[in-house]
């Protein structure tokens, strides 16, 4: 029991990363439908960039808060360089330019901080603070992903920026015609998208080890997370990563062993895509003439 | 003076032009309605003269020049736009898509006294400010794309064929209060209608578009005598 408990709970904080990497696939499928296969090497980039800082004794909160707002301005500058171009280009050029970001991301990566792995520290007291079945770092992954989640959810609730946000990702042509930049908003949107990434990513470092290829795995359960959810739906995305990181850790304590917990991840995406194509909480888009 | 004048204005899809040179204008305060079949360029007209559709002329709204502008910054002079499809935000709150509509304003007060207005015309609205505007009839929605449109508080105000789709009944309730609207707040209204009965009742001046040209103008009660108006757009 007690060790279940403690599998559930370690589950909780791989779900928290999962479900902000999924949060932030959602806010840019909700503006290009597309998902953006980059998310996690561009999180993995960011992750880098704070252990540069770190290591060159920045301390941990300044590194941290000075990764996001970098990794803000790269998400930004990417879509206003690159995706903007591709905005109106046929499905498969989409998919090969994410593709192509990935790669660069993962390979330069590589080449600045070499493929070694590395240790990434945690913020948080190693000592076990809040019991037995779960350690600081992981209640601190938790609590951190909550607050980032809660800010964003109040940003996008109640700012003219977030509502600004909402409906350009719903209809561009209406809200250009309701005097809103569109185009800023675009790329606004990778920004913040990217930021989160960087905070999942900082997270799931000092978890697993620091490596150029640490987020490949972590993206896939994203994506299973963010389709389980819903792929238009950031609720959906939330509480998909939480599931999707809770069933990935009992699937692989007591079903299928750690060799086969990402398979876990793939079997949700194409059940999913097979039985339930709009994920538990999407919307069947309902419009009356 | 005019509040919108444009001439010889040119616009339409990839290479091939659906407009062909129109010259017309929208007097200060008035309703003009542009009247014409389906497939005549009235949907593309109001996209072009909001900057969706490149265009080559002259468009100018209150003496400066607009065309070649990009639509944000049209809009932010005082030009909305009641889209064709009505273009609500169907995820969004019925209120969250008049705050969308006033989003480029700084004058709160005024925004919160705007709200009230639009409730008085509209008190559908009010009853249903809280509920996802994919929710709300085809009337109501056509009640929230104008009340949208005001809450720029524009100086002209286009429409594209409001009357689309709605009962008779809701046209005729939704006309009554553009006509209140137009002499309430002073707001110069562009009308582009396939119901030219309705249309000619409402505005002051009326426009014949075939094809993509204007091929008849006058004073609304003038137009709804010609004959070829009353055979080919009233029926009788
Ligand atoms: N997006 C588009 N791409 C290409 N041609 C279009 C497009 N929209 C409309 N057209 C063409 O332009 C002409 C005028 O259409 P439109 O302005 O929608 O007419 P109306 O609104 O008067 O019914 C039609 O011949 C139509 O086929
Ligand atoms: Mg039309």
């Amino acid at each position: 029991m007690e060790a279940f408990l403690h599998q559930v709970l370690a589950g909780l904080a791989n779900g928290a990363v999962y479900a902000s990497l999924a949060l932030a696939l959602v806010m840019i499928y909700q503006s290009t439908h597309h998902i953006n296969f980059a998310q996690g090497e561009m999180a993995m980039f960011s992750t880098y960039l704070a252990w540069a800082m770190i290591n060159a004794g920045v301390p941990y909160w300044l590194a941290f808060v000075s990764t996001v707002l970098a990794s803000f301005v790269i998400g930004v500058v990417i879509e206003r360089a690159v995706i903007r171009r591709v905005a109106n280009a046929p499905v498969l050029t989409v998919v090969v330019v994410f593709i192509a970001l990935l790669v660069i991301f993962n390979s330069v990566a590589g080449w600045i901080f070499s493929y070694t792995i590395k240790v990434f520290p945690s913020p948080f007291p190693s000592q076990p603070l809040f019991g037995p079945y779960i350690s600081t770092h992981e209640a601190g992954v938790v609590g951190i992903s909550v607050l980032v989640l809660t800010l964003l959810y109040l940003f996008f609730r109640f700012t003219p920026l977030g509502l600004a946000m909402r409906a350009t990702a719903e209809n561009p042509v209406s809200a250009r015609l309701a005097g809103i930049r569109v185009g800023w908003m675009l790329a606004l949107g990778w920004g913040l998208a990217a930021a989160i990434g960087a905070v999942a990513g900082m997270m799931i470092a000092s978890i697993v080890y620091l490596d150029p290829n640490m987020l490949s795995g972590v993206l896939l359960y994203a994506i299973a997370a963010a389709l389980l959810g819903g792929i238009d739906n950031p609720f959906g995305a939330v509480v998909g990563g939480l599931a999707i990181g809770v069933l990935e850790n009992l699937m692989g304590a007591y079903v299928v062993g750690t060799e086969l917990k990402l398979t876990v991840a793939l079997a949700v995406i194409i059940g999913v895509l097979i039985f339930r194509p709009t994920g538990l909480f999407g919307r069947a888009f309902v419009t009356r003439v | 003076m005019p509040v919108l004048e444009v001439s010889d204005l040119h616009a339409g899809y990839g290479r091939s032009d659906v407009l062909h040179g129109l010259s017309f204008s929208v007097e200060d305060g008035g309703i003009t309605t542009v009247l014409g079949a389906n497939g005549a360029g009235k949907t593309t007209l109001l996209r072009a003269l909001c900057g969706l559709l490149p265009v080559r002329g002259s468009i100018v709204l209150a003496g400066t020049q607009i065309a070649g502008r990009p639509t944000e910054a049209i809009v932010r002079l005082g030009v909305a736009h009641v889209p064709d499809g009505r273009g609500t935000f169907l995820n969004l709150s019925t209120e969250e898509n008049l705050r969308v509509g006033a989003i480029t304003r700084r004058d709160r007060a005024e925004v919160a006294r705007d709200f009230e207005r639009i409730y008085a015309y509209f008190p559908r609205l009010k009853e249903r400010r809280h509920q996802q505007a994919g929710t709300l009839s085809g009337g109501e929605q056509q009640m929230l794309a104008i009340s949208r449109a005001l809450m720029l508080r524009p100086r002209l105000l286009l429409l594209d064929e409001p009357s689309f789709g709605l009962a008779p009944l809701v046209v005729q309730d939704i006309f009554r209060i553009m006509r209140t609207i137009n002499a309430e707040q002073k707001v110069s209204m562009l009308l582009v209608e396939q119901n030219a009965s309705l249309a000619l009742d409402l505005a002051n001046t009326a426009y014949l578009l075939e094809t993509g040209r204007v091929v008849m103008s006058g004073p609304a009660q003038e137009l709804r005598r010609a004959d070829n108006v009353r055979q080919a757009y009233l029926g009788y």
